[in-house]
């Protein structure tokens, strides 16, 4: 696979680190708190660890699994002090992260060989799609891809406008039909229109829908079928996108999309705002989809590649 | 809505079925795993924590000889604990002055410009003359929304597109909609995350200068641990009235409703529960911690019903269905009631002890929808008098309605077993032969 894009820069990271600041803050005064009066790593601490993961929403199942490491470190090495749980944690979590294969990559990249590479662009309501999608466009085309935009949510109030004001603000063709029209219909217009014109990526806005609605999730597996019709390999990425505020709902969202749609990517937005980053290991724990994305404030350049260690590493720098 | 969280109290519960006595021993894995259940719902893990301790104070103060069985016991305490959480009885929304301003506030994406609509839509049914003003500046195409949802319910949207200040916006709204002589504006602002310092400032603006009657803020009810703190954060600025929880019509198991009233003791005015315009409820504490154990929420489900059925249409029914002269016309017009009534699984599952059943069953709306067309499909005299079909006839609508004969034939069929059973309840005087009604049967 070809891989073109920019290699985590300085900027990056400290976006990244500031998008963080509020889990990182959250996590290391409740950890200290955890560990307070301690000197020894036992079963009093392992319980407040596991407040303190759980309070993150780092999920019930991937806790669990962390403090089993850590039980069977204390019982292997007799003796763990608390100073040093900081880093057994860090190293713990990265293990954890790396273990379900999924690679990290260096930036923003796409398969150059898929040629318009076609991203459809799937979630619950409210998680960001319609921003994240503006917020790639502005990005790849910055990185002189030629990128089309089709308005395939054609339910929601104004969401026709809202994709075309990005189209515009980035200046990028947006195809779209208007609202209530079918969105099938758009999405293979826009796939056909980015074969057309040769373009580098086709990225497919569909409405919100919640998981629960079967019609609704139908409807996305015909999106994906029409598309095949213009491009048989296409959509190259199911991108899912997940509000990082969301706890435990999720992990179900994350299933069932991906019973509709075979998800390959996941977005997670609007890191900032929470305390809660955590939900990022669970997911990353639980899922063979690796997260490709994640938000971590309002500016375009806010919508970072996702890189685990980079994260690790942002979550547990002094 | 909340069945996933009341599977796992119930299976907590088992463990304890079969004994005898509430003990320290048996009665602390359960509440432990009812605290892992709630955790598991994302309620916050420290109320999940004063819940199940008081849970587990209750339960063994109890005489154990006078206890009934200690899973029922369980849940009974378990019910009232859930109750008192969120907030006991069900709060009014106060509307004063003229025009009486409702501000609305929450983070991006809680669904704050639907329910504003919803909400407009709900006062005017209520005979109230309502407007709606479009403060968000910041998302592109924000207004244009407001506006589209303003024309679906019918009501007039205040905005200034090229305006770039909030507040002057809210005050200007509030200026028009006393010159028309408007009983209420509902002010729609921009989503904000509560750690954005200038933003919090500008709701925090917008509320000093309007002075609003009710403050409500808007929660995605998918929220996880951090819904405390977001909400802590609002209240702290806002010191808002009440909360409205969004998307309850998925599958979240919506912890963080029990959480948000404990920690800011502010009630949940209303719950959203659908895409479309009409799905918007009060909030019942009571009814909602009978829905999480698996209780069912019947009174819901019959004032959703008042709310659709045409009486006078009822009545008509009723009075066919006793002369037997019940045909598929009627049929159709019941079935677009019940689509009118909202969501058929939220429907099913407020029937109590249906809850479970329905978890993972696909009752979609469209399950109705092959039914409809076979109806449509037919004549006017065939829906009068379904006898008359023969087997040209039994194609010709199979074709028209994209079903096959057998379709058509089970659907006759089980209209015939309907009328029959009708039939059989008027002889017995029973009252109640509409609910021998199966739609869901196919």
């Amino acid at each position: 696979m070809a891989l073109f894009g920019k290699l985590f820069s300085k900027e990056d990271k400290k976006n990244l680190d500031d998008g963080l600041k509020k889990t990182k803050e959250n996590f290391f005064s409740r950890l200290g708190k955890a560990v307070a009066g301690k000197s020894k790593v036992d079963d009093e601490v392992l319980d407040n660890l596991e407040e303190v993961l759980i309070s993150s929403d780092v999920g019930v199942q991937t806790t669990v699994k962390i403090i089993e490491r850590i039980e069977e470190r204390v019982s292997r090495d007799k003796y763990l002090g608390t100073d040093e749980l900081n880093h057994i944690l860090k190293e713990e979590i990265a293990a954890l992260l790396a273990e379900n294969n999924t690679e990290d990559l260096e930036g923003l990249s796409i398969d150059s060989d898929a040629k318009p590479y076609v991203i459809l662009v799937v979630g619950v309501n409210g998680v960001g799609k319609t921003t994240t999608i503006g917020k790639l466009a502005s990005q790849y085309k910055s990185l002189g891809k030629k990128v089309v935009l089709g308005a395939a949510d054609t339910f929601r109030a104004a969401a026709v406008e809202q994709i075309m004001r990005w189209g515009e603000r980035v200046d990028v063709p947006v195809i779209a039909k208007g609202m209530d029209t079918d969105p099938s219909a758009v999405a293979f217009d826009a796939v056909k229109y980015g074969v057309e014109q040769d373009a580098d990526i086709v990225i497919i806005d569909t409405a919100g829908r919640l998981h629960t609605k079967v019609n609704l999730m139908n409807e996305l597996s015909k999106i994906k079928r029409v598309v095949k019709k213009v491009i048989p390999e296409a959509p190259h990425e199911v991108l899912l996108v997940l509000d990082g505020s969301t706890g435990q709902n999720a992990v179900i969202q994350a299933r069932e999309f991906t019973k509709a749609t075979d998800v390959t990517a996941l977005a997670v937005t609007k890191l900032d705002g929470t305390a809660k980053g955590g939900v990022i290991i669970g997911i990353s724990d639980e899922f063979k989809i690796p997260v490709k994305y994640i938000g971590v404030g309002e500016k375009v350049t806010d919508l970072q590649f996702f890189n685990k260690m980079a994260f690790v590493d942002s979550l547990f720098e002094e | 809505m909340f069945d996933n969280l009341s599977l796992k109290i119930d299976k907590a519960i088992k463990n304890l079925k079969g004994q005898g006595s509430i003990s320290e021993i048996n009665v602390a894995s359960t509440v432990k795993e009812i605290r892992r259940a709630l955790v598991d719902a994302d309620v916050n893990f420290k109320v999940a924590k004063d819940v199940t301790d008081e849970i587990r104070q209750k339960a063994l103060g109890q005489n154990v000889l006078t206890a009934v069985s200690p899973g029922q016991l369980l849940t009974k305490i378990t019910n009232d604990e859930l109750t008192r959480l969120m907030g006991g009885q069900n709060e009014d929304i106060k509307l004063t002055g003229s025009p009486a301003v409702v501000l609305i506030s929450g983070l991006q994406g809680s669904g704050k410009t639907t329910f504003s609509g919803k909400f407009a839509r709900y006062l005017k049914s209520q005979g109230k003359q309502v407007m709606l003003a479009a403060c968000d500046i910041y998302r592109p195409a924000a207004i244009d929304q407001l506006k589209v949802i303003g024309e679906q319910v019918g009501v007039e949207v205040y905005a200034e597109p090229e305006n770039k200040d909030a507040v002057k916006i809210a005050k200007a709204a509030v200026k028009a909609a006393k010159d028309q002589g408007k009983s209420v504006l509902i002010i729609d602002t921009a989503g904000r995350l509560a750690v954005d310092e200038e933003m919090m400032n500008e709701i925090a603006n917008l509320k000093k200068t309007l002075n609003p009657s009710e403050t409500l803020f808007v929660v995605d009810s998918m929220t996880g641990q951090d819904a405390v703190n977001t909400a802590k954060t609002f209240n702290e600025r806002l010191d808002f009235d009440g909360v409205v929880l969004t998307k309850l019509d998925g599958d979240t198991r919506g912890g963080a409703a029990l959480s948000i009233r404990q920690v800011v003791d502010k009630p949940i005015k209303f719950i959203s529960t659908g895409e479309k315009m009409d799905a918007l409820e009060r909030f019942h504490p009571d009814r909602m911690a009978n829905r999480i154990l698996g209780m069912g929420d019947v009174v819901s489900l019959v004032e959703r019903a008042q709310q659709a059925y045409d009486e006078e249409e009822a009545r008509i029914l009723s009075k066919k269905i006793r002369k037997n002269q019940f045909d598929f016309n009627d049929f159709l017009s019941q079935l677009q009631q019940i689509k009118k009534m909202g969501n058929l699984k939220d429907l099913v599952g407020m029937i109590p002890g249906v809850g479970k059943m329905v978890k993972d069953m696909d009752i979609d709306d469209d399950s109705l929808k092959p039914i409809e067309a076979i109806i449509r499909s037919m004549t006017v005299g065939e829906r009068e008098s379904p006898e008359i079909l023969n087997g040209s006839r039994k194609k010709r609508i199979a074709t028209g309605s994209g079903t096959t004969v057998t379709e058509v034939n089970n659907l006759l069929k089980q209209f015939g077993d309907m009328k029959k059973m009708m039939k059989m309840m008027n002889k017995g005087g029973g009252k109640r032969a509409l609910s021998a009604m199966n739609p869901f049967g196919r």
